[in-house]
């Protein structure tokens, strides 16, 4: 009944062995190891579990490991820089005090990162509407947006992959 | 005009400091470490997410708990058969809830909850049984094999019902009326005083049934080692003192062979605050099969379990003098318990601490009772105790303002407690700078000149409010410290602070480190922070009641004092000055007198251990007591102690709103706050509890409500149709600390964490009512209310 599927995640190719029903938020956290993307709610509501597929926000919690083969995943693993560096969002996080309890935060971070890449200028309302579906519950989200907008400007500067 | 900020001890940084003449001993306020925005100490790890929390844990052998849950929100067991279950290949044991009959429950003199149900069920969702299995695919399907037999009883859902129908039906056999607890107190003479009022009004407030949706759901891990007969629980938990505890009643085995570590938690408010049957199941199947259990609730099973916000049933009447000086308070409270008692007792008498700040109240009444339903049990959620009376008094002032024709600001600001205040029943306030959180949130937003001004539609509002700080009792009402903290210095560890208290997502390990880096002469960089494990930290309670911040500096603080006389008396031996003489500041000792004389601070810890081995200091900390009496008449109140504490923070809030008159929605435009929160020790973390305190209330004043139908299940047991706040919903926020230091406090601190939470509920209310010229008595004010409202309105009108 497992059938064997190659999964592209963060630059890597895993061989997996997974049933057709199989979730890709279960095959990356159990799976692979990779338990940086969070389970919050199962159903697609919260955000935690968002990773990018093909660049896209996509909830993996709702969806199937087997529809994901033969495209690039991007889990919150895949964004730490050269010799370990922070990704300038992350960096962002850090100093804006976005980050409270963290269970959010590889999604929201991870739905930030796809919004700078469509648009490297956002206002606040884009911002607003792009991580509106990425629910937390500590911060009030004020300090998340401000850290945003920080990252943009080292985006606009930089140039960041 | 007040002395502008540049040399505020906010912006203080180790430079530029004249070093020779005052003793830092001498000058309290002119911290270093303390007072700095600095980041987490644990942000890097959990942007890079690589912060472990328990669901991301796996041990060998580990295998996989489950929990069946009952289908009737109250009914008799009938008959538990689990053979099928037992014999589907993979499952290793079955649960059920008289092999754990041992109560459970925070409060120890009112503990009645157990693992899984015992006899009978009480609400929908309730465990009955649970399973472990080597994959949770299988303890899923052994979930549907289990078969339960039941004998449905009638469903009370509704709190003057249940009260009602007592005579036919009790929820708990021993408490008579299906109350829970009921409590009277009185202070002064209320008949009299209302009787001599020149305005007395009354009305009546209902509240909502809101959850504190943490993102990260229960989660347990939980390994017994059969050879030795010792347990480690890994839990998403805010209290593993308490945890610990009731680990040990539960399983009859003793605390010292429990371990309860926490590993990162995804936040609590409140939620995670006392033990969950997560917690249990995992150890009892471990036990069971010998082998590691992990339980981890869905989104679902968060719901039907965790401890929401009490529904407040709330009868309140005010009296004014002619000037308006609040002569008396009379507070009737029903609380919706749900099904099993918890924090009840403290919840029910916080209510009732309510009244008797912010503003002077000289006479007051509360009678409250606390009464069992059959819906998912209530609890701690933040601002426990304070939301609900919160609302309803601000609320009921702004009435009383618009009555006598003066602002809603200047009634308040007259009644406004002060420093050194003493209320009727004893509670003291050591330092308040509540009139300044008025005056500074009022000015900022422009609400006198907006207030009654703006177009329909459009609306401006504005409330008070304050938390307890540090709290006055443990639960079991010893003297016992309730935190102790250990702080080990040597050349090979550094400096690492053991405690037990626990981080959940608030920021107190980065906050523990700058006091202990303060303390300490040296960085927040330095220190090394070992919290949340019974075993390796020394012991705290935990962190709710917004205690940790107080609690623990204070512990630092005498932890420290041993430390640095060491070092000094070391490093006068060296410098040939006598240890009184000598300052620690910067890494550096150096004599207050020769500035010259000076060695590291890294040497002189070189040269400590290199006599003495590893150098280790003690603190702890017990709240002073406070007798709750009647200062009047002298005689001890029941429940009065409860919401006594060291000190108290203090903050308001102005909201604007827009309310869409075509379609009912409210939209919150700005919030201006400004909060007393003592020394801010990280003024960042202080903002963003502030703003997430905020944005917490806005979703339960506007959106969230569990609902349950007429059986008692629960119809929005998800985030899909229980709604919480987004980003589009979130205000222009302008959140403001002002300067306060409180003497009697460690580092001048106090509460930041629910005291925020306090007046968005009534300033939201009251700026609905300027807009609209509405008033709301009945929580959450959804779209369709506001719209009948407006009809009603219209239809008077004619």
């Amino acid at each position: 009944m497992k059938k064997l599927i190659e999964l592209d995640i963060n630059d890597r190719i895993y061989e997996v062995a997974i049933d057709a029903r199989d979730l890709l938020i279960d095959v990356i956290r159990n799976k692979v190891g990779l338990t940086g993307s969070k389970k919050g709610c199962g159903d697609g509501d919260c955000g935690a579990c968002t990773v990018l597929i093909d660049g896209k926000p996509e909830l993996s919690c709702i969806k199937l490991a087997i529809a994901s083969q033969g495209k690039k995943i991007t889990t919150i693993e895949g964004l730490v820089q050269e010799g370990g560096q922070l990704h300038p969002i992350q960096q962002a996080y850090v100093d804006h005090g976005a980050v409270q309890c963290g269970f959010c935060t590889p999604g929201m971070i991870l739905s930030s990162k796809a919004l700078l890449d469509r648009n490297p200028d956002p206002t606040e309302h884009y911002i607003k509407h792009e991580l509106s579906g990425n629910i937390c519950r500590c911060t009030g989200y004020k300090r998340i947006i401000e850290a945003v907008e920080a990252a943009a400007k080292v985006w606009s500067k930089e140039g960041v992959q | 005009m007040e002395k502008k900020v540049l040399k505020s001890k906010w912006n203080l940084t180790p430079e530029g400091w004249n070093l020779e003449g005052v003793p830092s001993s001498q000058d309290e306020k002119r911290y270093t470490q303390v007072g700095r925005s600095v980041p987490r100490i644990d942000g890097p790890i959990k942007v890079k997410g690589e912060a472990i929390y328990t669901g991301d844990m796996t041990l060998p052998g580990m295998v996989y708990g489950k929990i069946k849950r009952s289908t009737y929100a109250h009914a008799i067991i009938k008959k538990i058969d689990c053979c099928k279950a037992l014999k589907l290949p993979g499952v290793l044991a079955v649960l059920t809830g008289d092999e754990a009959p041992n109560k459970w429950g925070i409060v120890p003199q009112a503990a009645n909850e157990t693992v899984l149900a015992v006899g009978k069920v009480r609400f929908y969702g309730e465990g009955v049984a649970a399973v472990a299995a080597l994959d949770e695919e299988t303890a899923e399907a052994a979930l549907e094999l289990i078969e339960v037999e039941y004998e449905p009883l009638p469903v009370l859902l509704d709190p003057f019902q249940s009260m009602e129908r007592s005579q036919e039906v009790l929820i708990h056999e021993d408490s008579k009326g299906n109350i829970m607890h009921a409590g009277e107190q009185v202070y002064g003479d209320v008949d009299k005083a209302f009787a001599e009022c020149e305005y007395v009004l009354e009305r009546e407030f209902h509240t909502n049934y809101p959850q504190h949706g943490f993102l990260e759901p229960h989660s347990a891990l939980a390994s017994y080692d059969t050879q030795n007969g010792q347990l480690h629980l890994w839990a998403s938990s805010q209290i593993p003192h308490y945890l610990h505890r009731q680990m040990s009643i539960v399983l009859e085995i003793p605390m010292n062979k429990i371990r309860v570590t926490l590993p990162t938690i995804g936040g609590g408010f409140g939620g995670k605050g006392e033990a969950a049957p997560s917690e249990f199941v995992a150890c009892l199947l471990s036990r069971k099969v010998g082998r590691p259990v992990k339980v981890v609730y869905d989104r679902q099973e968060v719901f039907y379990t965790n401890k929401g916000r009490h529904p407040c049933h709330m009868k309140v009447k005010m009296g004014l003098d002619k000037d308006g000086y609040i002569q008396a308070v009379d507070f009737d409270n029903t609380l919706d318990k749900g099904a099993y008692s918890g924090w009840g007792i403290v919840v029910l008498f916080y209510t009732a601490s309510m009244i008797h700040l912010p503003y002077k109240v000289p006479n007051a009444r509360f009678r409250g009772r606390s009464v069992y339903t059959n819906k998912p049990s209530t609890g701690a959620m933040r601002g426990l105790g304070g939301v609900q009376p919160r609302w309803a008094l601000e609320c009921l002032m702004d009435e009383m303002a618009e009555m006598m024709g003066i602002s809603p600001y200047e009634l308040k600001l007259k009644n406004a407690i002060e420093s050194g205040h003493t209320c009727i029943n004893n509670m003291f306030v050591p330092h308040s700078e509540f009139k300044k959180c008025l005056e500074t949130a009022v000015k900022k937003s422009g609400f006198l000149e907006k207030q009654g001004k703006l177009p329909f539609g459009k609306g401006i509002g504005m409330a008070g409010g304050y938390y307890i700080t540090g709290t006055a009792y443990t639960l079991y009402q010893n003297y016992k410290p309730h935190t102790t903290v250990m702080i080990r210095v040597d050349t090979e560890g550094g400096v690492t602070l053991l405690c037990a208290a626990a981080e959940i997502g608030q920021g107190c390990n980065t906050v523990m480190a700058q006091m202990v880096a303060e303390e300490l002469g040296i960085q927040y960089e330095d220190v090394h922070v070992q919290s949340g494990d019974t075993e390796i930290g020394a012991f705290d309670l935990g962190s709710f009641a917004s205690r940790l911040t107080y609690a623990a500096g204070a512990a630092i603080k005498m932890a420290c004092v041993e430390i640095n006389q060491s070092l000094k008396e070391t490093a006068a031996g060296m410098l040939g000055v006598r240890a009184d003489q000598l300052v620690i500041k910067n890494h550096e000792i150096y004599s207050m007198y020769e500035i010259k004389k000076r060695i590291s601070w890294e040497k002189a810890i070189e040269v400590y251990t290199s006599i003495n081995g590893t150098l280790v200091g003690m603190g702890n900390f017990s709240p002073p007591r406070r007798k709750g009496i009647d200062i009047i008449s002298g005689n001890r109140v029941q429940g009065a102690n409860i919401g006594h504490s060291p000190t108290f923070g203090f903050s308001s809030q102005v909201h604007e709103v827009e309310v869409d008159v075509e379609t009912g929605r409210i939209y919150v435009k700005k919030v201006t706050e400004a909060g007393d929160c003592g020394t801010p020790v990280n003024p960042m973390c202080v903002d963003g509890q502030v703003e997430g305190s905020i944005m917490f209330n806005i979703g339960a004043c506007l959106y969230e409500d569990q609902k349950l139908d007429a059986s008692g299940k629960h119809l929005n047991p998800n985030f899909h149709d229980y709604k919480t706040p987004t980003t589009m919903e979130m205000p222009e926020m302008d959140t403001n600390i002002v300067e306060s230091y409180d003497h009697s406090a460690p580092f001048g601190v106090k509460e930041t964490g629910e005291g925020a939470v306090q007046p968005t509920f009534p300033a939201l209310t009251n700026a609905i009512y300027d807009a609209i010229g509405v008033r709301f008595y009945t929580l959450p004010i959804t779209p369709e209310m506001v719209l009948k409202a407006l009809k009603d309105k219209k239809e008077g009108e004619l």
